[in-house]
């Protein structure tokens, strides 16, 4: 008896925890779903498709997804030489590089962005997907550098000695030892860099200043009022990456998935 | 590791270090600069103190949105942290692999979602009023309390709740899962009962990490914008989208103000965070 109600209980968290995808689903796909039916009663494709046409729909997930893949690449190079250091090296102010490294993650994106408008404005990079990356690479980057230096910390150089004794080239011995050696955490790093970007809004909205749409600032406008229907498509269509990223990198998370938990 | 490197880091260390200085130090220049009157954008490079004046007189909005904020962030990081503790304690007797993994599910709901979420299942034709009308508990959407949009940040809180009590959770579970030794099971065979295990054993390993979490989850939500402009009303309003009404106002002038507001956001923030690293050192050395 003990035994069924501590499952019970398990049960009724992960309910809770799918709750809202239920929730989405349960909306968008339902019409004349009237107060005070408590369950949809006819099923359709219609707000589906209506958003899927309405002209700023593809557009906004266009952009996100290529702001949030370059955003990724980015962090990922500028990371890459900062994180080998910072793993395999003891200098002289390295505490002070990591908590440089640590600001970003605690200065919050609305005092960030609301400075960075003005610098965006005057060298012209407001309203640019340029500028946008850029401000998206602030909160990425210290996530990618936390991941990347632990994965180096583990790191063994010896590997990289011995291509180098059998004569190898420093950029064959990067690409082919170091790169390779260090796929699992790229991939990581960089699917949290997409993550974190893909789900911005105040940032993007900040420096974007309504010339770069992406889905987050749809969804945002279609909360603020709109039809449930349409709002709970857009989440749908929003959560789609991070549900499949989630589903990819389940086993990394349980190291990592803490760190950028906050960044949403 | 190698002392002495064959290249400075430096050198290494510079795209990265140069990108978050240059944006980071420059808009903190330009808040400063136009919090102090300096905005060069309508000519105005007279420095004054008055956007400082008008925000913190005592008869300004300023106050009651402050105080709305960290009643939001403070009841928040209050209940997520019980409720977290309650259920990692929970968990952790009788682990299982699907677990991590349903907490972790949550981390593809990004907030802004987690609101959009509660709007659907929590307002006065919601889900929720659905099912309360069904059973005959309300007559029509109006008999439905207000839970979201509601002056006391309800439908706020709900949705901070849903998001932070799986990441202290997680936090706390992966504490109780490092611990080498079972100082639980010591304890058990030295006849401690359920509660006080709980108590003398379990909640002092984890209140530092718990602690530190806290900490975090207080500042993300004390300066966050998307929860409370969405599930909010227009007054009180919580300190970050009252700033950023401010920055948004079609009078250049009223920039000031904003930027006041989002630098003190920020040095409550940045406050909290230098406890919360202070606190997570400490757990350090005592486990070093």
């Amino acid at each position: 008896m003990k035994h069924f109600v501590t499952s019970k209980f398990r049960y009724i968290l992960y309910l809770v925890l799918v709750a809202p995808l239920l929730l989405f689903i349960a909306y968008a796909f339902s019409t004349r779903w009237f107060f005070p039916q408590p369950f949809p009663i006819e099923w359709t494709m219609e707000t589906f498709q209506h958003v899927f046409h309405d002209s700023q729909t593809i557009p906004s997930l266009a952009q996100g997804l290529w702001i949030a893949s370059l955003v990724g690449l980015l962090s990922l190079i500028l990371a890459l030489p900062a994180a080998r250091v910072l793993g395999l090296r003891k200098f002289r102010g390295r505490q002070l590089v990591w908590l440089l490294f640590f600001l970003p993650t605690i200065i919050p994106p609305l005092s960030v962005g609301m400075g960075l408008n003005i610098l965006f404005l005057r060298v012209g990079l407001a309203g640019t997907i340029a500028g946008v990356v850029l401000a998206h690479i602030i909160p990425t980057l210290p996530y990618t550098i936390f991941t990347l230096s632990s994965a180096y910390a583990r790191f063994d150089e010896n590997y990289e000695f011995q291509a180098l004794a059998l004569g190898a080239s420093p950029w064959h011995i990067f690409l082919n030892v170091t790169l390779r050696m260090m796929t699992p955490s790229l991939v990581v790093a960089a699917l949290f860099a997409f993550l974190i970007s893909w789900s911005q809004y105040l940032l993007t909205l900040l420096i974007g200043g309504g010339q770069v749409i992406t889905l987050p600032i749809l969804l945002f406008s279609a909360a603020s009022g709109g039809n449930p229907s349409v709002i709970a498509t857009l989440s749908l269509l929003f959560i789609a990456p991070p549900v499949l990223v989630i589903a990819v990198t389940a086993r990394q998370l349980n190291q990592h998935g803490n760190q950028i938990r906050e960044q949403y | 590791m190698r002392d002495k490197p064959i290249f400075s880091p430096w050198l290494s260390l510079a795209p990265a270090l140069t990108i978050v200085i240059l944006l980071l130090g420059a808009s903190l220049l330009y808040a400063i600069a136009e919090s102090v009157g300096y905005i060069s954008a309508i000519g105005q490079h007279e420095i004054s103190l008055s956007a400082y004046r008008e925000t913190l007189n005592l008869n300004s909005e300023f106050w009651t949105s402050l105080i709305f904020s960290l009643w939001i962030s403070v009841a928040s990081t209050i209940i997520s942290a019980a409720v977290a503790l309650t259920l990692a304690v929970w968990l952790s007797e009788r682990s299982r692999n699907s677990d991590t993994f349903a907490l972790n599910w949550n981390l593809a709901f990004p907030h802004l979602v987690w609101s959009v979420a509660i709007l659907l299942f929590l307002s006065q034709s919601g889900l929720l009023a659905r099912w309360a009308a069904t059973l005959g508990i309300i007559q029509m959407p109006a008999d439905f309390p207000v839970l979201v949009r509601d002056r006391f940040g309800i439908g706020i809180i709900l949705s901070y709740l849903g998001k932070e009590i799986p990441f202290l959770t997680i936090t706390i579970l992966s504490v109780l899962r490092s611990q080498s030794i079972g100082f639980d099971v010591v304890a058990e065979n030295l006849g401690a009962n359920r509660w006080q295990r709980v108590r003398y054993v379990t909640i002092p390993q984890v209140l530092p990490a718990l602690l530190a979490g806290s900490l975090i989850v207080f500042g993300f939500i004390f300066s966050s914008y998307e929860v409370p402009a969405l599930l909010g009303v227009g007054y009180p309003r919580a300190l970050p989208v009252l700033a950023l009404r401010f920055f948004l106002d079609p009078d250049l002038r009223a920039r000031s103000e904003g930027m006041v507001i989002s630098l003190i956001i920020t040095l409550i923030v940045t406050v909290v965070a230098v406890i919360s690293l202070k606190i997570g050192e400490r757990k350090e050395k005592d486990e070093g």
